[in-house]
């Protein structure tokens, strides 16, 4: 196993990815607030570069006490990496699929050292 | 890592504006662990852009009147003139999920070549394809335009664009003429005056109109596409105004049951009234649809015919037996249950009845790999549906590094 220079932490806002290579492992690494997250940019679905799409929260439908709908609302303690090739959505903070458990990313151990992260592959 | 013709890669967050080379960097991936470019690939379906040159194939519009007119559009740029697209498609990308899903909008670097070729190019060079059959965007809802005859306009202009200005930049990019079917007898002087062009691989229907494929004014066409051996497709769409689908009120709901809608109507016309008894040999493809819808409609039209065999007195055989002899596009390939899927590709004889299509670069495209992957085809059969069934059907010349792998 090696380990790879990631960024320094003070360099990655909150929110915010960055995509290392090793060979041909491309690996996304992902910070939220203090933590941070890395799973490799291939979508279980087609293969497609997941790590590189959109970051978003999960959407909620708001039902009312008897069950009626009223819209949408983003939910803030679930951030989403949304693979730009066909739209499969994936926890940041468990590599997940929101609506089938199975269908999830490869991940890698992330370390924060003396002020940088580094992912082990 | 560099392609060939010196893309590099960056990485960035995919937008609406990213190189295809960077978006589809993990399809070359996939095709070169696979040896994909050691297999022969046809796209039969794909949909590169037409927006940006909207303007120009405004141009090719014979009627001078129209011509003129077209610089009316768009702040006087052409842009979107006469088309009459509804908002079902801009809900593609997911609300920004799937930026592609709204068209492709990267720049290309100035060059003789039109922009649909460049990007078809980077697409077929990522993809592994061989051969890539090009449908426009707009088109697909003049089927339903509420100016008739604007869809003669329109579909000659953008047949003659395909003809003169886009398909002999790159014999790897053919193209289906679009049959203006609201006017049958237009349809037929479009037969006759594109048959026969180079890259030009048989005849399209946009399936998203009420005109019944059965009606007695299409036998002529029917006839000459027999005579001259030509691909008839049916290419489904979204229509979000009907009245069963106005009812749904998200769009995942709307394209689920709408695309397939069209083409279960329009086939059952088409076996009910015995169209494949009357033209046998005429060559009739089903475009968009995906495989899951075809188990059902034969069961359902085999379980009822046996019952009410008088109501298709020109049927010889069981609707099923029928529905085998046509042909399928793969995508949008459902995958999620495998077991479904193999039964329906077994029923549908898929080795030799279905055809690979990527759909590109629309939300649910689909890829070589999503074929090639799958683990209840043998080899023999992955390759006829990824590109030698194509080349059957539409009589495409195989390069000479297949035929020499062939031999050996």
């Amino acid at each position: 196993m090696s380990e790879l220079f990631v960024a320094k932490v003070e360099d990655m806002a909150d929110r915010e990815r960055r995509i290392v290579v090793e060979g041909g492992l491309e690996i996304g690494v992902f910070r939220l607030g203090d933590e941070f997250f890395a799973w490799e940019s291939n979508c279980p679905h087609a293969g497609g570069p997941v790590c590189q799409g959109r970051i978003m929260n999960r959407v909620n439908e708001v039902l009312d006490d008897e069950k009626r709908a009223h819209g949408y609302e983003f939910v803030e303690a679930d951030v989403h990496i949304i693979c730009p090739w066909h739209g499969y959505e994936f926890n940041i903070r468990t590599g997940i699929h929101p609506g089938q458990p199975e269908t999830r990313l490869r991940g890698f151990p992330v370390t924060v050292r003396e002020g940088a992260v580094y992912v082990a592959v | 890592m560099a392609t060939d013709d010196g893309f590099e890669r960056t990485y960035p967050e995919i937008d609406d504006w990213t190189d295809s080379r960077e978006l589809l960097a993990n399809a070359r991936k996939q095709a070169e662990e696979r040896q994909l470019d050691d297999v022969f690939i046809v796209d039969i379906d794909s949909h590169i852009s037409d927006g940006g040159n909207w303007p120009e194939i405004m141009d090719y519009v014979e009627d001078p009147v129209i011509r003129e007119a077209a610089s009316a559009f768009g702040d006087g740029s052409k842009r979107g003139a006469f088309l009459n697209g509804t908002n079902g498609l801009q809900w593609q990308n997911v609300w920004g999920r799937i930026p592609h899903g709204q068209g492709l909008k990267e720049a290309v670097e100035e060059s003789e070549l039109s922009r649909e070729t460049i990007l078809a190019r980077r697409c077929m060079d990522q993809m592994g394809l061989d051969y890539q059959v090009m449908f426009p965007n707009a088109m697909l809802f003049l089927g339903m335009h509420p100016v008739p005859e604007m869809e003669i306009h329109l579909a000659t202009a953008y047949n003659r664009w395909l003809v003169e200005r886009v398909l002999p930049e790159d014999p790897r990019i053919k193209a289906m003429m679009y049959l203006p079917f609201n006017n049958p007898v237009e349809a037929e002087e479009t037969v006759k005056r594109f048959l026969g062009k180079p890259g030009v691989a048989g005849f399209l229907v946009t399936s998203s109109r009420h005109k019944p494929v059965h009606a007695n004014e299409y036998m002529r066409l029917y006839g000459m596409l027999e005579e001259t051996g030509q691909v008839l497709g049916f290419h489904t769409h979204l229509n979000w105004q009907d009245e069963y689908t106005s009812q749904l009120n998200r769009f995942i709901s709307m394209h689920a049951i709408s695309f397939v809608l069209c083409n279960l109507v329009h086939l059952t016309n088409w076996i009910i009234n015995g169209l494949p008894e009357r033209f046998p040999k005429l060559k009739v493809m089903w475009i968009e649809s995906g495989i899951a819808w075809l188990p059902f409609i034969m069961q359902r039209l085999d379980h009822e015919y046996m019952m009410r065999t008088s109501e298709a007195p020109l049927l010889t055989k069981l609707p099923s037996e029928y529905m085998r002899d046509m042909f399928y596009t793969t995508q949008p390939m459902e995958r999620t249950n495998e077991t479904l899927l193999a039964a329906s590709m077994d029923a549908m004889n898929a080795e030799t009845q279905m055809l690979f299509a990527s759909d590109w670069p629309h939300w649910d495209f689909d890829l070589p790999a999503t074929i090639w992957d799958l683990p209840f085809l043998d080899e023999a059969a992955k390759r006829n549906i990824l590109g030698y069934n194509a080349a059957r059907i539409f009589d495409l010349e195989i390069p000479e590094k297949y035929r020499a792998m062939a031999a050996e």
